[in-house]
């Protein structure tokens, strides 16, 4: 097995294992898309209309929550300091990482959404769409992410400055993936240039990414 | 095989941690970095395995046919043993087997199998590593060094929680190592059993002193 998939297969392993990263990710996200409506009343239309909206911003906080996580582990008990030594790049490694993150966190999250969406009052022909935003946006959120949390490794109290971090960098991906599904509810052209600058937002982030994050890594190692 | 340190200076923070130290370490041959806490061992250590870019001076490696540099050429083996808990014991050395060196199913699990119960884990496979003590804990992360042939070890307190049967088994692994041509540089406290290692003493301002008589 190549060192990549080898790390890749123990990460979601632990993600398996482990159990409590993903179930409070979802809890999480259950919990502030259920709190919303008692916030804002039951104008089922108004829901309808900022429920796309609402499910996109809580699946990013949601993620969010789970980022720290990426690496806190394997600098805790020295695994970081053994990859920094192996042959495959650090670069590789922290792909692999985040991979695993998007695998066992984000594709869970973006896979509850419809299922929230009903207490929102999603429009049922949304949902496909909803899901396929999500999927195609959260690579940049587990990437992007990876950087922060290789910023923040040793920082005390770390996840209010990752998020802080890291937010602002999650603004392209959230205009786009909310302007794809208003422009697929409405039925107007343009669904495909938000759908594919989404695309590319995620493209460059796993391209990217990686680079900064290892280089952090490197410096917390140091 | 020989790695070379030429008047290397390493600063933490505004502490000068070790100053112009220069050394030969050659294959064959075990370099004990001895001295009191706070010499400067573990810096050594970490800045030879390239986490801690010199401020001064040059670490090279003479000898060495492959493009790779001396951090991959290395095994670290630092304070933590990077074990993770909820990975049965073998299940964490076939990751490190495969990341560190890859190959196929069958060679990981061979290796595997043959490093276990040269660590005395053999009757342990299948527990989780969480269950197991710290000396335990400590002969897993070290059963790494066979999994993966590496030529340089650099071996931070290798001995630290292990019982005596334990250090000497290290010490025989150290020693087939080194007649293999590998080349050992072990910050220690003990004399680890050795036949004839080179002391490199660090004094508690990172001075060198290579003297016989500076053994401890």
């Amino acid at each position: 097995m190549s060192p990549f998939l080898a790390l890749f297969k123990r990460d979601l392993t632990l993600a398996v294992r482990e159990g409590a990263a993903l179930g409070t990710a979802l809890g999480f996200y259950l919990i502030v898309v259920a709190m919303l409506p008692l916030g804002l009343g039951p104008d089922l239309k108004l829901l309808g209309r900022i429920a796309p909206g609402i499910l996109w911003i809580a699946l990013l906080l949601a993620a969010l929550l789970s980022l720290p996580r990426v690496f806190e582990a394997d600098h805790e008990d020295g695994s970081l300091e053994v990859m920094a030594t192996a042959p495959l790049p650090l670069e590789l490694a922290v792909a692999s990482k985040a991979l695993a993150h998007w695998v066992s966190t984000s594709i869970p999250l973006a896979l509850l959404a419809p299922v929230l969406g009903l207490m929102l009052n999603l429009d049922i022909a949304i949902a496909p769409v909803l899901v396929a935003t999500m999927l195609a946006g959260t690579p940049a959120i587990s990437f992007l992410g990876s950087v922060g949390a290789a910023l923040t490794l040793k920082a005390r109290r770390g996840g209010l400055l990752l998020a802080l971090l890291v937010l602002p960098l999650y603004i392209p991906t959230l205009i786009f993936g909310i302007s794809a599904i208003g422009f697929a509810n409405l039925g107007q052209e343009g669904f495909s240039a938000s759908f594919l600058i989404l695309s590319a937002t995620s493209l460059a982030s796993v391209a990217l990414a990686p680079i900064a994050a290892a280089a952090a890594l490197r410096l917390q190692l140091s | 095989m020989l790695l070379h340190a030429d008047h290397l200076t390493v600063e933490r923070g505004t502490r000068t941690v070790i100053s112009d130290l220069s050394f030969t370490a050659r294959a064959g041959e075990a370099l004990l970095v001895v001295g009191p806490n706070g010499a400067g061992k573990t810096t050594l250590i970490r800045t030879i395995a390239g986490f801690i870019p010199p401020s001064a001076g040059v670490i090279s490696l003479k000898g060495d046919t492959s493009d790779r540099d001396i951090a991959e050429l290395s095994h670290y083996v630092g304070h933590l043993t990077g074990v993770k808990s909820n990975l049965t014991a073998a299940e964490n050395l076939a990751f490190w087997a495969a990341y560190l060196e890859g190959g196929d199913r069958a060679a990981v699990s061979d290796k595997v199998d043959h490093a276990l119960s040269l660590f005395g884990l053999g009757a342990l496979a299948d527990y989780p590593a969480g269950l197991l003590s710290a000396g335990q804990k400590r002969r897993l992360g070290l059963a790494r060094l066979s999994v993966a042939a590496r030529p340089i070890w650099l071996l931070d307190e290798p001995t630290v929680s292990l019982d005596a049967a334990s250090t000497e088994l290290l010490a025989g692994l150290i020693q087939e190592h080194l007649a293999g041509g590998g080349l050992v540089i072990a910050a220690t406290h003990l004399p680890l059993g050795l036949e004839e290692p080179t002391y490199l003493r660090l004094g508690a301002k990172g001075a060198a002193d290579l003297s016989p008589e500076a053994q401890p």
